[in-house]
């Protein structure tokens, strides 16, 4: 089950450059929570912040407190603990191209030592399935690679195998803005199913797709949360004007 | 001076380029012409053959491969000779090699990066000559004092290590000058194919809980892996025709021994060695044959490396972490 996110006062820089500034927010459990903003606002290092990926860039800094459940993820844990609980999904898919289908799946669980065969079978069907992609490529799991899939189907199988090291929260990078409307609505049911199951974090650059998918939605601005309500109120009526200049399409 | 005189030295400018390029395609039929037409007297000799026969000395009873006064000339160990030096080396080489590419793509501090590589590739502009010198300075007293003893009391069961020879010369001896000379243009070749495989390889391996070595392992090396082998296969290519620094610690004897400590020799080394003085055609056209059989081996080898290292940077920019 996903667990909520409690976010204060985080901050985080590229080198001088002051990229997240003073975000407060508290992300409701299994929810869908989306992400608005033009590009560069901040966004996608918000999310990285969440599963510490933001570090892994040598000029990158970060201040401030996440707690995932009751974990402090700055202080109690490392990188790589957080994200076997935190499954991250990019903009780009990014399959093993190496890898079988199957193997895509299992590489996470294989990380973690899993090796019982039976059970590795049995979380990879469970995942697929749960990504929507199980019937399209049952046949050929340990025939067909990764990179072999088209473009939506990568996305998916990104996603189950995100999915099979049963995380706590899901983060998703505009999951669907390198996809075609269909794998695009594809994706977006999917988030619908998903997030009975887990916490999701959707950064979308399409304001109808928050809309579509998300409860609660932020609106970022120049790095720093403008807004941050129930996504009916963000769209029908924001508080800030600079949040209801963004949704009519003002600028950005 | 009017148009037409620019039109005519245009047109003479673009024969002269095709001259250009066509002249390296001449050289190399030339080449092959040329010992096709001088291995004939061996060919003709002993045919296939040359390649696995060997000879039985009427007074020692002694097996004997290349014995240029009596006549008796088979390739056979100096083929065992470059391959077994070259493998050598490889085995020596490789694990280093991969282990210092690994080290300046994904772990070295960005600006000690340049430097190192660097420092790296300028191991392959030494001179042959030299490495050759050092070793037969430096390396081989020191494999004759203390290596070579080691390697025969502890490994000596296995027949590899059976300490025969008192010269510290031989197959470990070119094998480790080899594996220094070809370090660079691996670890340089595998470094490229790194640097080419996309980040976000990386991201998705550590975003699924990868330690940074299982990153690499996972979202770096073997999405790299077909062109590491490229990179080794290029390594051997280079280990197969060098000449001159194995031709000074190989030994120089043209048997063939299962002691990797004893002295052996090479298909360079012989001819290197003995073309100068050779006692009759007939040894002339064997010595030139090994050198066709050698030049055809290195470009079978190379073309695959180059195959292989093309087949994966193709179409992929180098990438560096943002």
């Amino acid at each position: 089950m996903g667990v909520g996110i409690e976010v204060s006062n985080l901050n985080a820089w590229y080198g001088s450059n002051h990229t997240l500034q003073d975000i407060n927010l508290n992300i409701p459990a299994n929810h869908a929570t989306a992400l608005i903003g033009p590009s560069g606002c901040g966004k996608s290092t918000f999310v990285r912040c969440i599963n510490r990926m933001h570090e892994t860039n040598p000029i990158a800094r970060v201040s401030g407190t996440v707690r995932i459940g009751e974990l402090d993820i700055y202080h109690d844990a490392t990188p790589v603990e957080i994200r076997r609980r935190v499954g991250m999904v990019f903009q780009r898919p990014n399959p093993f191209p190496t890898m079988s289908i199957y193997d895509n799946v299992a590489a996470g669980l294989k990380l973690n030592g899993y090796s019982n065969r039976r059970a590795l079978d049995d979380v990879v069907e469970r995942s697929l399935k749960d990504s929507a992609l199980w019937d399209e490529v049952k046949d050929d799991l340990k025939k067909k690679s990764g990179a072999s899939l088209s473009g939506g189907q990568q996305q998916r199988l990104c996603i189950a195998r995100a999915l099979a090291v049963d995380p706590e929260v899901l983060l998703m990078d505009e999951p669907a803005s390198a996809l075609d409307p269909v794998s695009t609505s594809k994706i977006e049911d999917l988030i619908f199913e998903l997030k009975t199951q887990y916490t999701i974090v959707i950064v979308t650059h399409n304001m109808q797709q928050a809309a579509r998918v998300a409860e609660k939605t932020g609106f970022f601005l120049n790095g720093r949360m403008v807004e941050f309500d129930s996504t009916h109120k963000i769209f029908t009526n924001p508080s800030d004007k600079r949040t209801e200049d963004y949704i009519t399409g003002r600028f950005g | 001076m009017g148009r037409g005189n620019s039109a005519v030295a245009d047109r003479g400018f673009q024969w002269l380029m095709v001259l250009c390029a066509l002249s390296i395609f001449g050289i190399v039929v030339l080449i092959v012409t040329e010992l096709i037409l001088r291995s004939q007297l061996s060919w003709h000799a002993f045919g296939f053959k040359f390649f696995f026969s060997s000879f039985v000395d009427p007074d020692t009873k002694q097996t004997v491969y290349w014995d240029p006064v009596n006549g008796h000339f088979s390739a056979l160990p100096f083929i065992y000779g470059t391959l077994v030096s070259s493998f050598l080396a490889l085995l020596l080489a490789v694990p280093l090699a991969v282990g210092v590419a690994v080290f300046l793509t994904e772990m070295c501090p960005r600006g000690l990066r340049g430097p190192l590589a660097f420092l790296s590739e300028l191991l392959a502009a030494i001179p042959s000559v030299i490495y050759g010198l050092w070793a037969m300075y430096v390396l081989v007293p020191i494999l004759r004092e203390h290596i070579n003893p080691l390697l025969s009391q502890f490994l000596g069961w296995t027949g590899l290590f059976a300490n025969e020879n008192p010269t510290g010369l031989g197959f470990v001896a070119a094998g480790i000058i080899l594996a220094v000379m070809i370090l660079p243009i691996i670890s340089s070749l595998t470094r490229e194919v790194m640097s080419a495989v996309p980040n976000s390889q990386r991201e998705a391996a550590l975003a699924l809980g990868a330690t940074r070595w299982e990153m690499i392992r996972m979202g770096v090396l073997r999405n790299a892996r077909i062109g590491i082998v490229g990179a080794i296969i290029l390594g051997l290519g280079r280990a197969l025709g060098e000449t001159m620094a194995v031709t000074m610690v190989i030994g120089n004897s043209p048997e063939i021994h299962r002691s990797l400590l004893s002295n052996g020799t090479s298909m360079s080394a012989v001819i290197a060695n003995e073309y100068a003085e050779a006692v009759s055609d007939l040894h002339l056209s064997a010595l030139t044959e090994i050198g066709l059989a050698l030049f055809i081996l290195t470009i079978i080898v190379n073309a695959l490396a180059r195959l292989l290292v093309w087949v994966v940077t193709r179409g992929a920019p180098a990438q560096v972490l943002h």
